[in-house]
């Protein structure tokens, strides 16, 4: 059986739930499985998870877990997955499954391998599988042999595919345990995509010259519906605030569309960017390193470049 | 107050990466070599940032071979008391947060610090399986971290926000951007951490259950296309009918 971990931030599955289910079932459904799904505390539309591909839903409905803790949450899922006899525990590589994979795989005895990209190929009894190393500048195949498996799946690896109907709720226990976290206050910027689950991103860099030059570009990802992200330098200098800031020190993202705008393409910047579906790039200077890594260029100055894409963008926009 | 930082050395950040022909290797010839820069920049300046205003002493510890020896002897010039090595070629995360534990468990440090992840791996995955070793509780990608006596007061980056917690000490935390301001080791640094200890720790056996097959460049990108700065509308009709993605 395959568990998978859908996480619930605040009470509600995100993109990062359906993904993991989506390929909970695609796993399950090679190894001849099923896919059951797991929630945590208070959680909304539980039974929707179906709709992707779980068999089962099981829901810890103890309010005590509506409060994050790796620790308490991190025994949970391995009581259930040990109780279930899992073969696999898929979680999603996010700041919720990041700090869970390590400790459920301690806890389990199983082999870890997180970020992972694409399904695992079976080898016997152990799966092969891979993921992106060395900052996007690189694949590893990893092989897995203990019994239990544990995979995080990296965002926007795949499409979550909404084919099946919701299921019931099935309520289980565990032993349970006192967090040991106290969470305060959850601040979260309303009304935008994260970065790291964003389809499009629209980023830009010191060609920008400086913050007050900033409303062209955030016109451009407002009629994109697109995520705004930013160099390094640009953050450091405090025009932008540092959650935007992409690259090896920031933020690794792999959106479908990722339009770059006045930013030199520097190796680091690259490294956090270069799994991106389709890249372009807009920058006055012909020999800048990222038109080597892109897929459309625009050569040409981007104060006369932005707001004239944002224009054709709202034509195509007002036409489709 | 006692602070445990585990470092981790990964090739430079502008370095090319290459394998050996067979896939099996990263290729360590000519490339240079640095500490990972989560764990420089924020998790041991903040560890000698709180030892500074509190006491106490920070230990540096990572798990590999002789050679990163240099790499340790950066920590203790930037400000660490001591320094420990466990003697192993670092083979998994999975390896090395089990001679991490092993270690730590012995030791009772109050805090013990990550980075968020090694740019080499990308894994994340160290800081939490250390955590569930010790049964501490793990606060992962902090980006502000402070003590007021046995209480911890963090913030934590998550999906599009931030979150505020408080934990008592002893726990396990890996440190984002925010969390301390780089420090360039000085000279008086520099001349202090060829004194400092440096403390060799043999290898607990371990049972590998992942490990690379396999590495592989990704396919090169065919080549970028221009678009002439005068049609947009042009790029907008690529973006959609032959790159597809809007
Ligand atoms: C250890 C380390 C880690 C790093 N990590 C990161 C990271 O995570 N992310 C990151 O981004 N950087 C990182 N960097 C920094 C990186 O090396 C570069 O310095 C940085 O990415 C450059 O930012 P930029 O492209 O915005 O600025 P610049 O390199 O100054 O580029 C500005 C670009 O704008 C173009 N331009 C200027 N005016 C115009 C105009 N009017 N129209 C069109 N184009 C114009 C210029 O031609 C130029 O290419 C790191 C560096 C180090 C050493
Ligand atoms: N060989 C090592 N020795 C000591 N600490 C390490 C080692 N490898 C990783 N770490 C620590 O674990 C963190 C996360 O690593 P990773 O799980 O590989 O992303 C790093 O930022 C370091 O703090």
């Amino acid at each position: 059986m395959v568990l998978v971990f859908a996480e619930s931030p605040r009470g509600q599955f995100k993109k990062a739930a359906f993904e993991a289910v989506t390929y909970g079932k695609k796993l399950a459904d090679q190894q001849g499985v099923t896919c059951v799904a797991l929630c945590l505390g208070t959680v909304k539309d539980a039974g929707s998870l179906g709709k992707y591909g779980a068999a089962r839903v099981l829901n810890i409905a103890d309010a005590s877990y509506d409060q994050f803790d790796s620790q308490t949450a991190a025994a949970a899922i391995s009581e259930v997955a040990e109780n279930s006899g899992a073969t696999v525990v898929v979680l999603s590589h996010t700041s919720t499954g990041k700090s869970l994979a390590g400790r459920v795989a301690v806890r389990l005895n199983a082999g870890l391998v997180s970020g992972v990209n694409s399904l695992p190929t079976v080898q016997g009894g152990a799966l092969r599988v891979k993921k992106s190393v060395f900052s996007g500048k690189a694949i590893a195949e990893y092989e897995i042999t203990s019994a239990v498996k544990v995979l995080s799946l990296m965002g926007n690896a795949l499409k979550p595919e909404a084919g099946g109907n919701d299921v019931a709720v099935e309520s289980v226990k565990v032993s349970g345990a006192k967090g040991r976290i106290r969470v305060k206050s959850v601040k979260t910027q309303e009304g935008t995509v994260p970065l790291p689950e964003a389809e499009v991103v629209v980023s830009a860099g010191r060609g920008m010259k400086g913050p007050e030059n900033w409303g062209m570009v955030e016109e451009l990802a407002g009629t994109l519906g697109a995520t705004t992200a930013c160099s390094r330098p640009v953050a450091d200098a405090h025009w932008r605030p540092h959650h935007e800031h992409v690259g090896q020190t920031g933020i690794a993202i792999r959106p479908n569309l990722y339009i770059a705008i006045g930013i030199s393409g520097a190796i680091q910047h690259l490294a956090g960017v270069n799994n991106s579906k389709t890249i372009v790039v807009i920058n006055k200077d012909p020999e800048a390193p990222f038109f080597k890594a892109a897929d459309y260029g625009v050569v040409g100055d981007l104060f006369e470049v932005v707001p004239r894409l944002n224009e054709a963008f709202k034509k195509f926009k007002a036409s489709h | 107050m006692k602070f445990l930082v585990c470092i981790s050395q990964t090739p430079d950040t502008t370095a090319k990466v290459s394998f050996s022909a067979d896939g099996a290797a990263f290729n360590a010839a000519g490339v240079q070599f640095i500490m990972n820069p989560y764990d420089e920049w924020y998790a041991l300046v903040r560890a000698c940032e709180l030892r500074e205003s509190l006491g106490g002493t920070v230990v540096a510890l990572n798990v590999g071979p002789s050679a990163n020896e240099t790499t340790i002897r950066k920590a203790l010039a930037i400000g660490a008391d001591e320094a420990v090595r466990i003697d192993a070629e670092p083979q998994s995360a999975a390896f090395v947060a089990k001679q991490i534990a092993e270690y730590a468990r012995a030791e009772n440090f109050d805090l013990i610090f990550f980075g968020k992840e090694t740019i080499d791996h990308n894994g994340s995955e160290v800081g939490a399986m250390v955590a569930e070793h010790l049964d501490l509780p793990y606060v992962s990608y902090a980006s502000k971290l402070d003590l007021n006596g046995n209480v911890a007061t963090l913030e934590r980056d998550i999906e599009g926000g931030v979150e505020t917690l408080e934990v008592d000490l002893p726990f396990v935390v890996s440190a984002a951007k925010g969390m301390a301001e780089q420090r360039i080791p000085n000279m008086r640094g520099i001349m202090t951490a060829r004194t400092k200890p440096l403390k060799e720790v043999p290898a607990v056996a371990f049972e590998e259950s992942a490990k690379v097959v396999q590495f592989t460049l990704p396919p090169a990108k065919a080549g970028v296309k221009l678009i002439d700065p005068e049609q947009m509308d042009e790029l907008v009709r690529l973006l959609h009918e032959e790159a597809k993605v809007i």
